[in-house]
């Protein structure tokens, strides 16, 4: 079984999240693109548990869902309060911690 | 209980801390507690002899120990049994450890030791007995008993030492506790007068007896008693450090136990309360000395070469001592004093005796001439309490008494005569023996002087009691017995002045005491005299020969009265009696006066210049390095070093705070691209 074609495919995802993440402005947007990298990593687990016959790694992907919905639900509360105090979903203007 | 002996010190000074703090609010104003400690102390004191006598007894061979005590008074069995070896009963702890020297803390109980415990407890309690009277009404009454039990505690730690260190520091607190307890009315110059001559007059053999402490340390390698006697012994210290060491330890004892030239703060010592004198001479104070000498027997016994039978420094100081006081007792007309010279003189003959190689018989004198002295100190404590209106003054206030106070009379009588040395009271058994052990060990010449020191003896009792007891009154108040807590102490030591001589009275082939209290380890043989009919006749005659001089001269107004007014030779004698050999001003105006002149002037000069001069000019550097530190190093270098560390945080911070942004995406930024770097990193490196 190829194994590239995956890898390839997950990297490209990953990078796309790294990109929102660190240039999207709107919060909800940021949060979209933490989904696209994690499930980058999942790709990137299933592809292996199949590459070497473990089915350990699948199982590490459900887990990995899971969590990322919660993670989602977190983020998008914060998101809330965010547009709520000043809004806007917009993050660079939630920089009160600056030095 | 030989064991647990600690616990006989520890009593009194446990009564000492409770009557100081709750003692005044006591009914009887804390005397009941340091009768009630001093008490229990006799009490355990005479287990411990009685379990020690057992032990004797037993390692002798007598399986039946004490039952055979009756058997030898009437068998005469004493000393036919082979010498066995009793080691004392010791137990102690590391006090504290400095390099190889460890100090000690601990009990070493022989024969000596319960001796004394016996005599110091028992005395001791009398005189507590004796004091709720005596003292009754006082201003101090409470630190008085106070002091009476840490007196008693601190002779009791002396006497129960194992080393010397604690010897030393019980032997402190004694001296501390009589310069106290003479100065007890403090109120009036004369008696705090003399309690500071006491306190300096016997620091200046302390000295003598510290220095000796360490000699012996050095030569001995360790502070143990039992250690550097058996050192002594074997001949492993060098002969001329055991002199050193003897000389200056019979320094300590010369302060001490008032022997010539330092027995001038003795007298003077009579200014405290009577309980205190009867103590300070009979149990305390003045016997702590013949006890060291007793103790550490062999460092003297080899370092003076007693043996030898020539003429030693410690024989010929107490020999000197005997006729000295003897002589001063004659021309005293206080009571008191009278008695403190008398004590002067016995103790030259513990002294002497200890000199001519008699251990048995000074310690023997020591026992006896406690319970007589006693007896006789506290006998003229009765005189002035009930009968001269608190005077000492025998010619002025005193005479006739007998009629009065038949108590006292009697009792003072039954002193009188174990101190003369009248067979069969203490006083004859115990003094013979010096003599014969002086006879026997060829000192004839310290034979002689305690005869004569005999004659002397008797001849001022005599006088003592004629002025006292017989004659006209001559004072001013209606004199009467003394109350039952004064005649009841009297009336014990009477009957152990009259007993205590039996113990080994060797005429009778009685020589308990020589079995129970020489200390058989750790000893030199000593030559123990047999008894010597001729020699104990001829004491007996020239005291006799005393009484009946003075007797003559004062009962029957025989002799030469009033030749001090009519022989310019005899006059010139007494006046140097009265003047006490003119000792008292050789110090104070010779000695006293050169340091306060010359020397005052010199140390005086010394101070002002030398010892002002560098201490100023130590303080000028000190300044200036001090200034010097303030501004150079205080200011420059350490507030530069704490400045310097503030602006350079301030500085880093300010441009730190440029990278906290508050932005999360560039915060996010940073750890991709770290992590990209670290990455980066990982792969270059680790192929």
């Amino acid at each position: 079984m190829a194994l590239n074609q995956f890898l390839i495919l997950s990297a490209f995802l990953f990078c796309t999240g790294v990109y929102g993440v660190l240039a999207r402005r709107n919060g909800v947007l940021v949060l979209m693109s933490v989904e696209l990298m994690l499930n980058a990593v999942n790709i990137n687990l299933v592809a292996f548990s199949a590459f070497v016959r473990d089915v350990g790694g699948q199982i590490f992907a459900l887990f990995v869902i899971t969590i990322a919905a919660a993670e989602v639900g977190v983020g998008l509360a914060i998101v809330l309060l965010i547009y709520r105090n000043l809004d806007s979903p917009d993050l660079d203007r939630v920089d009160q911690l600056k030095g | 209980m030989l064991r647990n002996a600690w616990l006989i010190p520890l009593l009194p000074a446990l009564s000492f801390v409770a009557i100081l703090l709750v003692g005044k609010r006591l009914p009887r104003r804390g005397a009941e507690l340091g009768v009630g400690a001093v008490g229990a102390s006799f009490v355990l004191a005479c287990v411990a002899a009685w379990q020690w006598i057992d032990r004797v007894e037993g390692a002798t061979g007598k399986s039946e120990g004490l039952r055979a005590f009756g058997k030898g008074v009437l068998g005469g069995e004493g000393g036919e049994h082979a010498e066995v070896a009793v080691a004392p009963v010791t137990r102690g702890f590391t006090w504290w450890q400095n390099g190889n020297v460890e100090f000690n803390v601990g009990i070493a109980i022989d024969g000596l030791a319960v001796m004394m415990l016996f005599v110091v407890t028992l005395v001791s309690f009398l005189v507590h007995v004796y004091s709720t009277s005596y003292m009754e009404g006082d201003r101090r009454f409470t630190h008085f008993y106070a002091l009476l039990s840490l007196f008693t505690a601190s002779m009791l730690l002396l006497v129960v030492a194992d080393n010397t260190i604690q010897l030393l520091v019980g032997w402190e607190l004694v001296g501390l506790c009589s310069f106290v307890l003479i100065g007890h009315w403090w109120e009036e110059k004369p008696n705090a007068d003399a309690a500071v001559k006491a306190f300096l007059t016997t620091r200046v053999g302390d000295v003598g007896l510290m220095i000796g402490i360490i000699v012996l340390f050095f030569a001995a390698g360790t502070f143990d008693i039992q250690a550097i006697n058996a050192q002594a012994v074997e001949g492993e210290i060098g002969h001329t450090l055991l002199v050193v060491a003897s000389a200056c330890l019979l320094g300590g004892i010369i302060g001490k136990s008032g022997q010539f030239p330092l027995h001038t703060w003795l007298p003077d010592a009579m200014a405290g309360p009577t309980p205190v004198s009867a103590l300070i001479h009979a149990a305390t104070m003045v016997v702590a000395g013949v006890y060291l000498g007793a103790r550490l027997y062999p460092v003297f016994f080899e370092g003076f070469s007693i043996d030898g039978g020539t003429i030693n420094v410690m024989a010929l100081i107490g020999g000197t001592t005997i006729i000295i006081g003897a002589a001063l007792a004659f021309v005293q007309n206080d009571i008191k004093k009278v008695l403190a010279y008398s004590t002067i003189s016995q103790l030259g003959y513990m002294v002497m005796g200890l000199g001519v190689g008699a251990w048995v018989a000074a310690v023997f004198h020591l026992f006896t001439h406690a319970f007589f002295k006693a007896l006789l100190f506290l006998g003229a404590g009765s005189v002035s309490h009930s009968g001269s209106h608190h005077s000492f003054d025998m010619k002025a206030d005193m005479g006739g008494l007998r009629k009065f106070m038949p108590v006292t009379f009697w009792t003072f009588m039954i002193g009188s005569l174990a101190l003369a040395g009248i067979i069969p009271f203490a006083g004859f058994w115990s003094k013979d023996e010096i003599l014969a052990t002086a006879g026997q060990n060829e000192f004839t010449f310290f034979l002689v002087i305690g005869l004569v020191g005999a004659f002397m003896t008797a001849a001022y009792m005599t006088r003592c009691v004629y002025l006292t007891f017989f004659g006209e009154y001559r004072g001013h108040g209606e004199p009467h017995e003394s109350p039952r807590a004064i005649t009841v102490p009297l009336i014990v030591l009477a009957g152990f002045s009259v007993l205590a001589g039996l113990v080994n009275a060797s005429a009778l082939e009685i020589e308990k005491f020589k079995e129970w209290v020489e200390p058989t380890v750790a000893f030199p043989a000593l030559e123990h005299p047999e008894f010597e009919l001729a020699g104990a006749a001829l004491a007996l005659a020239v005291a006799l020969l005393g009484i009946l001089v003075s007797y003559a001269y004062w009962f029957r107004n025989l002799g030469p009265h009033g030749i001090t007014a009519r022989n310019p030779l005899a006059r010139a004698g007494y006046t140097f009696l009265e003047n006490k050999y003119y000792l008292d001003a050789l110090y104070e105006n010779v000695i006293v006066g050169s340091i306060k002149g010359a020397i005052a002037r010199a140390s005086y000069w010394t101070n002002q210049r030398v010892i002002d001069g560098a201490v100023n000019g130590v303080a000028t550097g000190a300044a200036q390095v001090g200034r010097f530190a303030y501004d150079v190093l205080d200011q420059k270098a350490v507030d530069g070093a704490v400045n310097g560390l503030a602006v350079s945080t301030g500085q880093t911070g300010g441009l730190l705070r440029y990278v906290q942004s508050g932005r999360v995406q560039r915060y996010a930024l940073m750890l991709f691209a770290s992590v990209a770097l670290l990455s980066l990193a990982l792969f270059v490196f680790s192929n």
